[in-house]
């Protein structure tokens, strides 16, 4: 299934012009040292990502497991409208906390990146980015009907329909939009994945690399980032 | 002092306890702040699986030398600070490496690890890191000082620099404290204490409630574990010193473990009713308030 019908395909012909500190640059050092700049080059470590085998005995991968299912950070990270449903969970009420669930502000730190709602093009490149930078494992889940299958933004020109052609999503939260309570729910069923060891969208992201960047680069107009940034 | 290679198995020991103390600790003062906020809080194992989870990510990316070096410095650090002072006064096994010159050192080490922070963080290249790091030393350089004043004071007031003779000298019964024989100094030390201890209102270069997390930005897996140590390791050693210095020491674990929490209990009690002061604000607070009372509690003496 493809997200966007042939008008508004991406248009691959003509050349976007790269934003303009991204362009390749040279520059005079106070000493009068003259450097040549790149920042796509420069700036980013291009390398693929690996597939990380599990641990070699099971039974420290469970527990392994067992550890990840019960420290799950999330990046705090909204893009929909179901963003606004995260919060309720730090309170009293809900009290997320419980479960060994925390919010971090890096991605560098985060395990599970919500995607709370619908994704306009311009947002999913930076999920992009921030999914990429998150260490692996890691897991993705898809919050309110909009990343199923495009929700009330099925007619949308600029927003994404499914999740999945673009981040390998382990588990989606159905609903326009899903209660807190679903939300824990929805986590309580993640735990359950990832202590299976059923949780390797990692991997899968990695192995079906070309496939997801092929998804990625044909909705995102303006492509001015490197294809993996760490 | 005399060395003997038993003295390593003894204070890996030390080391031991008190990371496990500081693991249980800081989850059940999350837990009691929690309950203060009207939530159940986190299991008071949390910090295990925080731990182990850290450890057990797949992928880790490095930005350098200096990046590997910054968390390693900073535990360095806190296991240096603690195995420098007597962590139990009067026993054979936790008396550690106590030495006659032991107070100045341990003055060092609490600045140790932030030094070997600010140069992982700056190298990880992220400006969150650098930024936070320059205020965080900015904050903590301030916050110093009164410690700093306070330290010379006592160490005045009892004619030396081995910590383990200024547990000696306040043996015997509560009112040989220095809390009570200064509490001038004391007084100045305290502001040091709710200032260095990375909690509210003193936390805002570490907040991972704050947009930009500071320092530890970059920081992830097995990094991160190391720093998760220290952040638990840290605290108990700081308030090990301030519980030989002014309140008597301890003569066993069960001591130990009481006083800590309570002196721990002081910079908490503290964070949960003040809001969290930008680093200026704090820097100005330190230098208004901390500074003339360390410099008070000199000239007292
Ligand atoms: S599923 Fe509904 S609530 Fe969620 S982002 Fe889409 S429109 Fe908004």
């Amino acid at each position: 299934m493809k997200d966007i019908d042939k008008s508004f395909r991406k248009d691959t012909e003509t050349e976007f012009p790269l934003r303009e500190e991204l362009r390749p640059r040279s520059v005079t050092a106070p000493d009068g040292q003259v450097i040549e700049i790149d920042p796509l080059q420069d700036y980013f470590c291009q390398e693929p990502p690996k597939v990380h085998k599990q641990s070699y005995f099971k039974i420290v991968e469970d527990f392994y497991n067992w550890a990840r299912a019960h420290s799950l950070w999330i990046l705090g990270f909204g893009t929909g409208c179901g963003a606004i449903e995260m919060r309720p969970l730090m309170t009293p009420r809900f009290d997320a906390y419980r479960y060994g669930i925390q919010w971090r502000p890096t991605p560098r730190q985060a395990n599970l990146l919500v995607i709370s709602g619908y994704l306009s093009v311009k947002t999913l490149k930076r999920a992009i980015r921030a999914y990429e930078q998150m260490p692996s494992p890691k897991y993705v889940v898809g919050l309110g009907s909009c990343t199923i299958n495009g929700g009330m933004y099925w007619d949308s020109y600029n927003t994404i329909k499914r999740l999945d052609d673009y981040l390998p999503v382990d588990l989606y939260i159905a609903g326009c939009m899903p209660r807190p309570e679903a939300l824990l729910a929805g986590f309580m069923d993640l735990k359950k994945l990832i202590r299976k060891g059923k949780a390797e969208g990692a991997n899968k992201y990695a192995e079906n690399f070309d496939w997801y960047k092929a998804n990625q680069k044909s909705v995102i107009k303006d492509w001015d980032m490197p294809d993996y940034n760490w | 002092m005399s060395f003997e290679w038993i003295q390593l198995a003894y204070a890996a020991l030390t080391v031991f306890i008190v990371i496990n103390y500081g693991l249980i600790m800081t989850a059940v003062v999350q837990k009691i702040g929690a309950r203060v906020g009207g939530r159940y809080g986190i299991p008071v194992w949390q910090n295990y699986i925080d731990l182990v989870k850290n450890i057990a990510l797949r992928s880790k990316i490095s930005h350098g030398v200096m990046f590997y070096l910054g968390p390693v410095f900073r535990l360095t650090g806190g296991i240096g600070l603690l195995l420098f002072v007597p962590t139990i006064y009067g026993s054979v096994m936790h008396q550690n490496f106590a030495f006659a010159g032991d107070l100045i050192l341990a003055l060092y080490f609490v600045f140790f690890g932030t030094l070997g922070m600010a140069l992982g963080a700056g190298e990880s290249g992220h400006p969150h890191a650098a930024i936070g790091v320059s205020r965080g030393l900015a904050q903590v350089t301030a916050a110093e000082l009164p410690l700093a004043l306070a330290v010379f004071a006592i160490s005045l007031q009892y004619q030396t620099l081995s910590i383990t003779e200024i547990v000696a000298a306040q043996q015997g019964g509560i009112f040989n404290w220095t809390l009570f024989t200064n509490p001038i100094a004391t007084l100045a030390a305290m502001f040091a204490l709710v200032g260095t201890m990375m909690r509210a209102p003193f936390d805002v270069v570490v907040a991972p409630q704050e947009i930009p997390i500071g320092p530890p930005t970059e920081y992830h897996s097995a990094y991160l574990a190391l720093m998760q140590t220290n952040r638990v390791l840290f605290p108990v050693a700081k308030t090990v010193i301030y519980m030989n210095l002014f309140f008597g020491g301890a003569s066993n674990w069960a001591e130990f473990a009481v006083k800590v929490f309570a002196i721990y209990m002081v910079s908490v009690l503290v964070g949960v009713v003040h809001p969290r002061f930008r680093v200026e604000q704090s820097i100005r607070f330190f230098l208004k308030w901390g500074l003339p009372v360390g410099i008070l509690a000199i000239l007292v003496v």
